[in-house]
């Protein structure tokens, strides 16, 4: 899932007090993602329209803050279902991903909508309270050739030709919370007898599938009205 | 021969190798250069110019390199692939060829966020290994990494690292096979103070013939003082430094740490030099240039020789 984390309340203001006008504020959480990694859920939402209402309330700025959820704000159907609420705000602090943020303003031009947190990657949560990224979204899946672990989003330099002179203890050498995703991919072949495999030389990776072949869009016919 | 610089037909002729390794300045000074080519000159068989090493922003190994060779030595252009692109890579290898320099050392590079610009977007676009694989093919198949023809093809004799203390042990060997059967040329290795654990590393490579295909360079450096080699022993990564090498720089007496780092590093290159497979060494005295003269001469490296091309 799109892992994200809440911005720092200073930051949230700083927006907020960047635009004139605000009297009423529509914090919006969303019910996917978001809410499973604890960033944009209910409960955050709750949260962060509290911690608003007590800071705007000491520096003596009157800002009403009305709290609202969606089921996927990614979608238009369900913006469209808060869009009345949207409407009668004069800015939403979306918590929902960037995607959300940016479908709110597609359905709903006039609207000032800011980011409540920051999307972060796609990954999971490994133990409470620890979430790791797992998938790079690069466009051109080979976790079949890499045993299941993917190189491209936990090699810290995306070898494919790993483990890099930097991999100590299986850790990397970037930072020691990081797992040396090229020793998992060494000991699942070793495991399996298949360490043969490693010799050979993996060409040069095709980027035009992840972002660098412009921006990307994917489509199919029999979806398609 | 490969591209016939002057490291190749040492190396070639059989006679023990001798690298050094110049760090270039954090400006745009072109005299740092020549006084560091200076210290190396008459000491080495060809100089590294480091590429950003620990990804701090200095001059361009290529016009650190450019410059060595104007003072007379042979340079290698040190490439990494953290801050260029299969693009910048190619076109950086046409520009050294073009201007005479021969020797590349192929790297995937520190970290950026191991340096003085961590916030930069680090490229990694291919990793040392397809790089490898990429210079030779402009050399040999005189073809870019697309396939398209190069019509004049640079004349390159390709280097590539290799850390025999990273983990996982087992596969060192494996990863220097990779890197020979991409086209690596000769290897620097990292810098050994584990020289048991080297000289193991190296029965691996004996046992796979790979000494045979490949020059292997053994990466040595002195140490100035107790507290370098507790830092590297504790802070740097990929660095193998036993106990008795930081008793030993401990013990120095008052005054005389650099004689005895000068001393260990002489020590670990006669050692080295006993292992079969051991094409040369790799002195990397950066930012203390002025040592290599002196671990040359201790270590019986003088004169060092002159082929004709």
């Amino acid at each position: 899932m799109i892992i994200a984390e809440r911005k720092p309340l200073n930051e949230i203001l700083d927006m907020i007090q960047g635009v004139e006008g605000i009297k009423e504020l529509l914090v919006v959480g969303c019910r996917e993602c978001v809410t499973v990694c604890f960033a944009g859920g209910e409960k955050e939402v709750a949260e962060v329209a509290s911690a608003l209402r007590i800071a705007l309330n000491k520096e003596g700025r009157k800002i009403e803050i009305e709290e609202e959820m969606t089921q996927r704000t990614c979608e238009n159907e369900f913006v469209d279902a808060i869009s009345e609420k949207i409407k009668g705000s004069d800015a939403v602090l979306s918590l929902a991903c960037g995607v959300g943020v940016q479908t709110i303003v597609e359905r709903l031009p006039e609207a000032t909508v800011f980011p409540g947190v920051n999307t972060t990657f796609y990954g999971r949560p490994t133990e409470p309270g620890i979430w790791n990224e797992y998938c790079a979204g690069c466009g051109n899946c080979i976790l079949h050739l890499t045993e299941g672990i993917c190189p491209i989003a936990r090699c810290s330099k995306n070898l494919l030709n790993g483990p890099c002179g930097g991999s100590q203890g299986g850790k990397c050498e970037v930072d020691p919370n990081i797992d040396c995703a090229w020793q998992l991919i060494y000991d699942r072949l070793k495991a399996k007898g298949k360490l043969r495999n490693l010799e050979e030389i993996m060409p040069p990776k095709d980027w035009s599938t992840a972002s660098y072949g412009g921006v990307r869009r994917t489509s199919r016919q029999d979806a398609q009205k | 021969m490969k591209a016939g610089s002057n490291l190749e037909r040492v190396l070639g002729s059989g006679i023990f190798a001798v690298t050094g390794e110049l760090g270039p300045p954090q400006s745009a000074a072109p005299e740092v250069i020549r006084e560091k080519s200076r210290l190396l000159k008459g000491n080495v068989d060809a100089f590294n110019a480091t590429d950003g090493q620990t990804a701090i922003v200095r001059m361009a190994s290529w016009a650190a390199c450019l410059i060595g060779m104007q003072e007379g030595l042979e340079p290698t252009v040190q490439m990494t692939c953290r801050d260029r692109n299969r693009l910048a890579l190619q076109m950086d290898i046409l520009g050294i060829a073009a201007l005479g320099m021969k020797n590349i050392l192929c790297l995937t590079g520190d970290h950026q966020s191991f340096g003085n610009h961590p916030q930069a977007k680090g490229v990694f676009d291919i990793d040392s290994i397809q790089f490898i694989q990429m210079a030779k093919n402009m050399r040999d198949e005189k073809k870019f990494q697309c396939g398209d023809e190069i019509s004049v093809a640079p004349s390159l004799f390709i280097g590539a690292a290799e850390n025999p203390f990273a983990d996982p042990f087992d596969f060192r060997v494996t990863r220097l096979a990779k890197k020979v059967a991409a086209g690596a040329d000769f290897i620097q290795t990292q810098i050994i103070y584990n020289v048991d654990k080297f000289a193991r590393w190296m029965e691996e490579v004996r046992a796979r013939g790979l000494h045979k295909d490949v020059y292997i360079l053994a990466g040595v450096a002195p140490i100035k003082s107790a507290g370098a080699a507790r830092y590297m022993k504790t802070k740097v990564p990929g660095m193998d430094v036993p106990d008795e090498v930081v008793e030993r720089m401990a013990g120095a007496p008052k005054g005389e740490a650099r004689r005895v780092g000068i001393d260990l590093c002489v020590d670990i290159i006669n050692q080295v030099r006993q292992i079969e497979g051991v094409a040369g060494v790799h002195i990397m005295a950066i930012e203390w240039e002025e040592a290599v003269a002196e671990i040359c001469e201790k270590a019986g490296l003088l004169p060092r020789p002159k082929l004709s091309a």
